[in-house]
């Protein structure tokens, strides 16, 4: 029997594994997929909590949380293309523009 | 057979989502990253969801990871480099390890409560999801909708004014 502890426990593993990838990767688009595996791992929690408490609200949530994943999406790749024209890079490490 | 379904989609999600922090191509990273949003999408229709499973697969597996692939075939990036081993890389794994002991941890000490809402099995069954979605939504969530609409909105013009090569 699958309980909600199983698909609480299996989103806490891809946050974690989202987690150590956008600390170690250098490739911002990299880093940018890790991230929507963070959040993705965040809806599978509130799906699973919302079927348990027999609720709607959390998969409202997660619409939500998808409509701003699209938003940061298409800003961030824009973000993306704008540095890689100045820079010709998009590693992380290149990002020192704001230093002074 | 629900068990059985369950930890084999499970592995493949996590298995999956380990080649999306190491693959060296980016593009081996976003196939990957595809392969646990179909997973989730297992896991909603698991979780009697369907209407989440199809905005799952539309929206994620569909539109955002078809902008995802866009952007690194039109910035034509070649392999990553084999990173070095470092004590920065030491310390994301400690804290990622950190993150999942610490959500374990608290997995462990205790259940979830909550239960005894409205929506149950023989709701869903009755009414279909997509209404009970489509309820909360128009009625109880309508305010957030409109403003997650601003929002979007928003998004796209900063996007076109961030891409012109002349502002």
């Amino acid at each position: 029997m699958i309980t909600v502890n199983h698909y609480l426990l299996l989103s806490a593993i891809l946050f974690a594994i989202g987690t150590f990838g956008v600390l170690t990767r250098k490739n911002a688009i990299v880093i940018f997929m890790c991230i929507e595996v963070m959040l993705n791992s965040v809806n599978l929690t509130f799906i699973a909590l919302s079927r348990h408490v027999g609720n709607m609200d959390g998969q409202i949530f997660v619409f939500f949380v998808m409509t701003v994943a699209a938003a940061e999406a298409a800003v961030g790749l824009a973000l993306m293309i704008a540095f890689f024209r100045n820079k010709e890079s998009i590693d992380t490490d290149d990002f020192n523009m704001l230093k002074w | 057979m629900e068990v059985i379904l369950f930890y084999l989609t499970a592995s493949v999600a996590v298995i999956s989502a380990i080649f999306v922090t190491q693959c060296r191509n980016p593009v081996n990273s976003a196939l990957n990253l595809i392969t646990t949003f179909l997973c989730l999408a297992v896991f909603y229709i698991m979780l009697e969801s369907p209407f989440m499973a199809a905005i799952q697969i539309m929206v994620y597996a569909g539109a955002i990871m078809v902008l995802i692939v866009f952007v690194i075939m039109l910035l034509n990036l070649g392999l990553a480099v084999k990173e070095r081993y470092t004590h920065g890389m030491a310390g994301a794994g400690v804290l990622a390890a950190l993150v999942l002991f610490v959500s374990a941890y608290f997995l462990g000490a205790g259940e979830a409560t909550g239960t005894g809402g409205s929506v149950t099995s023989e709701v869903i069954a009755s009414y279909g999801h997509t209404e009970l979605i489509g309820r909360a939504m128009f009625v109880d969530f309508l305010l957030p909708f409109e403003i997650a609409s601003i929002l979007l909105l928003v998004a796209i013009v900063g996007a076109v004014i961030l891409s012109k090569r002349e502002v």
